[in-house]
């Protein structure tokens, strides 16, 4: 089983149609994978469904980077 | 034309939706089939299906949220994807204005309105993924110009226009097209029943001088659900004999 990091990078590569190793905890979705706004939304669809958790809007608005996906999935399941 | 997708069509027991239905299936569609009187659905699927279509009936109120997501899983579940929802389902509730029930006004606004918005949300997650999709709405020409004793109808089929435009902005960017067909009169169950002076007085004001019939309408959604149609969105296509141009 991959980790949730791994998981979630997995995730985020596929959603944004972006490499893997463009991935980095710090790569924020907008300025630097080049996600919009409906991007950002399926995004957070996706982990929702792959974790099965509920991310309320406040707190998806907080989701602006990859570590910041990795810590909130680890901290909510 | 629309060979081998699914297509989701609410409101299929009768009148417009029994005709699209029928005309996607006709060119090769896959059908699901949503309607609240389900024993009139599924006679109707059973027809498709001895024609050779690969169809299902699924009872579904538009208006509960959970019904919506209910039928679109089964659609899924059953079809793996949907390609084509056309949002037909609609009710009338008319009287004039100034005698006009709360309940008779948000019965159909609940059914025409924000039904569509449940299942384009509902549809729309599968979409976004597909990237391609067709959204389909039946609106009215009463939403365009106006109807004495429908305010209630009128304001409902125009807000779905409203919709229509700013779904079709929204989802662009995923391939998925949204438009709207307004329906003028059309002759149905419920035109049939009007005095033959009426209808004469309704075709008077229709310069193509008829009631439209429902191939009229399910000929405009079959070339907006098809491919040859990829370069249309958030667009209203009146077919109506021209009485509201």
């Amino acid at each position: 089983m991959a980790s949730i990091e791994e998981r979630v990078k997995q995730i985020v590569a596929e959603q944004l149609g972006v490499d893997e190793e463009q991935v980095v905890d710090s790569a924020a979705f907008m300025d630097d994978l080049g996600a919009d706004s409906l991007d950002t939304v399926e995004l957070v669809m996706a982990l929702e469904e792959e974790f099965d958790v509920e991310i309320s809007d406040e707190d998806a608005e907080k989701i602006q980077t990859v570590k910041n996906a990795i810590d909130y999935i680890n901290k909510a399941s | 034309m629309v060979q081998d997708k699914v297509a989701l069509i609410t409101g299929t027991s009768r009148g417009i939706g029994r005709g699209i239905a029928t005309a996607l299936a006709a060119n090769g569609a896959k059908i699901v089939a949503a309607g609240t009187n389900l024993q009139a659905t599924e006679d109707f699927v059973a027809e498709l299906k001895a024609a050779g279509t690969e169809a299902i009936a699924v009872r579904c109120d538009v208006s509960v949220a959970a019904e919506v997501e209910q039928l679109v899983k089964t659609a899924k579940e059953t079809f793996g994807r949907i390609d084509i929802l056309v949002n037909n389902a609609g009710i009338t509730r008319d009287g004039l204005l100034l005698r006009m029930k709360e309940e008779d006004w948000d019965a159909v606004l609940d059914i025409n309105l924000k039904g569509a918005f449940l299942c384009t949300r509902a549809v729309s997650k599968l979409m976004t993924k597909q990237r391609c999709g067709r959204i389909i709405n039946i609106v009215s020409v009463v939403g365009q110009t106006g109807n004495p004793g429908q305010a209630n109808y009128c304001a409902s089929k125009a807000g779905l226009m409203g919709l229509t435009r700013s779904n079709a902005q929204e989802l662009a960017k995923r391939n998925i097209t949204v438009n709207a067909v307004a329906p003028g009169f059309i002759a149905t169950d419920m035109t049939d029943s009007l005095p033959e002076e009426q209808r004469q007085d309704l075709a008077a004001r229709i310069p193509l001088a008829r009631l439209g019939s429902v191939e009229d309408i399910s000929h405009a959604v079959l070339f907006l659900a098809s491919d040859h149609a990829g370069y249309i969105t958030g667009q209203v296509i009146g077919v109506n004999g021209g009485m509201y141009m």
